[in-house]
């Protein structure tokens, strides 16, 4: 109830329908967070922008998924060196958001917590790189981060990465143990930082979806999608019926390729290499089936502003569709074989388990969080053209272990082969771009689509024609990256590539 | 059990001959030979992400698909730098991961050979240079062989490698 007057109060926002914009006083900041939180929403992100020589010199926003939309809440910083009211209690994922914040624009909240999070030796802590002008890079150097000390009898570290031995992306690892039990585990990560939301503000703003599409390569579709959505709500621009049925059709194909990897490397985790042997095959087929119809093997430059860069002739999509249902029985005999399996059953069953309601609480979101009873899809929730006509369906599981999150990919994935085929055959025809006006029509656009890790958030910012002032690109991984940390508690060390590949977080997603 | 046997029977050998040489690096089909005969053993792969998309490292697991076959061809991947010959390096080199490859490096013995990957190993790619990116792995590293893409395919990938141990012609 408490959240009608927000939402009545809220302006429009352009970009993911069922948004809206909602500008709050201070005493009204945790009241917002409060009541989304009572009514079952979650934090889907929270970032900073600073306006110089404006008033108020800076905002910071935290969009909430909340009711089937988004709401997005948006708190004036008068000064600089004003201390915002944190959201941690409510959503502790905002904990490391805020810290991420801070670091790049110097827009503190008040939480305890004041360790750097993608600030590393690389430029000093009074300099902020959204707030010009950008820091001058220091020479390599490794900084020392005040890890969290696990004291007791027996007890004793285990540090691993940045570096890893597979080929992964990189990040820290320090593990408190006692004999081969974690007793605790702390991430420290923003390895890959490449300054991206400073880049953005250097590019064109119809440029931008270049690099959206590459702040996690895995998900180049759901980005750049995003990132049209924000852009094509600001402009008014009206995308074709055959660009958005191409643009989903994209998505659910990176879906399928990026489950058919971590099946086959799930497998292999396990110690059943036949899984590997067979997912990277039939991913290398699909992969080579998409190079050939679509002509990129990934999609990462597939979703421009206005519409899509691809098209299928009738006989490519054809091919496709046989290569789709191919996919879907093989996968399908797999699926039985993995169940059948002892060794591999034994290994995924109860490993890195994390119960529905410390996932709630936590908030763990998108293909972990339905592993973990998190009934949420936005294909499902809030579809959006064309997952209106398609109706997808929700898989989840309850269980929480390394053996859900392997079930909600087999689910997933006969689930994207049929929305796929389906979204073949009836491809519409017309046009596959509209022209995006150089005018922008609303200032603040903000994008949202379900990737196949979970939702990604795009936020687009335009003050001058044509350029970007700012662009927030939130992976859901910023969500699941602490859940893993309660994950692994209790499990034995060597359990910890299997737990951890069964999430398959983004590095690059969350270090920007 | 049976029906893993039956899948195995099933599919057979799917890996394919080695991919069609570029005619200038003049790999033919003796690539294995070529590794043989230049290392007489294996060549050791250590792959390092010095700040990635993720877009290149998903080319690299193809190469260890059984299409590919990267094993068959006497090419294996391992997990510490100091039984590596090549260092894989994707990724412009974000600052914060320039000291963590410059140890990488150190740690290999010598011979070694660098491999840059991608658009971004190449010149830094979209993210280019910056605050936070050193941009390309030469700024880092000497590079022995930098193959464009974004992201290069696994042909091309497996080309940068061969080339790169392919003793250099006057
Ligand atoms: S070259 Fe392209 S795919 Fe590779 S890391 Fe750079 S942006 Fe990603």
């Amino acid at each position: 109830m408490a959240l009608t007057r927000w939402w009545s109060r809220g302006e429009r926002l352009a970009g993911k329908p069922s948004g809206a914009l909602l500008a709050v006083e201070p005493q009204e900041w945790l009241g917002v967070a409060t009541d989304v939180a009572a009514a079952g929403g979650q934090l889907l992100a929270l970032w900073a922008t600073r306006y110089p020589d404006c008033s108020p010199a800076a905002l910071v926003r935290a969009a909430y998924l909340v009711d089937g939309g988004l709401l997005v809440a948006q708190l004036p910083v008068a000064d600089p060196a004003h201390r915002y009211r944190g959201l941690q209690e409510l959503y502790p994922a905002a904990a490391r958001m805020q810290r991420a914040a801070a670091d790049l624009t110097g827009i503190l909240s008040d939480a305890a917590d004041r360790r750097p999070w993608l600030r590393h030796a690389a430029w000093a802590p009074d300099q902020h790189p959204l707030s010009a002008p950008p820091p001058i890079p220091a020479a390599p150097a490794v900084d020392d981060y005040a890890f969290v000390r696990v004291e007791g009898e027996g007890v004793h570290e285990i540090a691993v990465g940045p570096v890893h031995a597979g080929i992964i992306e990189p990040g820290h690892f320090r593990f408190s143990v006692v004999g081969e039990k974690v007793l605790k585990l702390e991430e420290r990560l923003g390895y890959v930082h490449k300054g991206i939301e400073r880049r953005f503000t250097e590019l064109p703003l119809l440029d931008g979806h270049r690099l959206a599409a590459r702040v996690s390569g895995d998900s180049a579709v759901a980005y750049a999608w995003a990132y049209c959505q924000a852009l094509e709500g600001m402009t008014g621009t009206a995308v074709p019926p055959r660009a958005l049925w191409l643009r989903a059709l994209c998505l659910e194909l990176e879906r399928v390729q990026n489950h058919l990897g971590d099946l086959g490397a799930l497998g292999n985790d396990a110690g059943f290499a036949f899984g590997l042997a067979q997912f990277s095959r039939l991913k290398e087929e699909l992969t080579r089936a998409i190079g050939a119809t679509l002509g990129q093997r990934y999609l990462l430059d597939a979703v421009v502003p206005g519409g899509v860069a691809v098209d299928l002739q009738d006989q490519a999509a054809r091919t496709l569709a046989v290569v789709l249902a191919r996919t879907s029985s093989r996968v399908r005999e797999l699926h039985a074989i993995y169940d059948d399996h002892a060794g591999v059953r034994d290994r995924f069953a109860g490993a890195g388990r994390v119960e529905p309601e410390l996932a709630q609480r936590l908030g763990l979101i998108g293909l972990a969080g339905r592993a973990s009873g998190q009934g949420s899809d936005l294909r499902v929730d809030s579809p959006w053209p064309p997952y209106h006509v398609i109706t997808p369906k929700l898989c989840m599981r309850r269980d929480g272990d390394v053996a859900a999150r392997v079930a909600v990919r087999f689910d997933e994935v006969e689930e994207s082969c049929r929305l796929a085929r389906a979204l073949l055959s009836e491809l519409p025809g017309g046009a596959l771009a509209a022209p995006v006006p150089a005018a922008v029509a609303a200032p603040l656009g903000v994008g949202v689509i379900e990737g196949w890790r979970g939702p990604v958030l795009v936020a687009l910012e335009s003050r001058e024609p044509g350029r970007i002032h700012r662009c927030h690109a939130h992976d859901p991984s910023w969500q699941n990256w602490p859940v893993i940390e309660h994950a692994v508690m209790g499990n034995i060390v060597p359990d910890f590539p299997l737990i951890n590949k069964s999430f398959n977080l983004s590095y690059s997603g969350h270090d920007l | 059990m049976l029906k893993t046997l039956r899948t195995i029977a099933g599919v057979g050998i799917v890996s394919e001959s080695p991919p069609e040489p570029d005619d200038e690096l003049r790999l033919r089909d003796a690539l294995q030979a070529q590794i043989q005969s230049v290392l007489g053993r294996a060549l050791a792969i250590r792959a390092v992400d010095s700040g990635s998309c993720n877009g290149c490292e998903l080319e690299i697991h193809a190469l260890n698909n059984p299409i590919y076959n990267i094993e068959g061809l006497g090419i294996r991947f391992v997990a510490s730098p100091r039984h590596a010959d090549l260092l894989l390096v994707t990724g412009p080199v974000s600052w914060n991961m320039a000291a963590a490859l410059k140890r990488t490096y150190e740690a290999m013995p010598d011979p070694k050979l660098v491999v840059a990957v991608g658009d971004c190993g190449c010149d830094g790619g979209v993210f280019g240079r910056s605050y936070a990116c050193a941009g390309p792995v030469s700024a880092i590293l000497p590079v022995d062989v930098a193959v464009p893409g974004c992201p290069p395919s696994p042909q091309r990938l497996l080309q940068a490698i061969l080339t790169a141990i392919r003793p250099r012609r006057a």
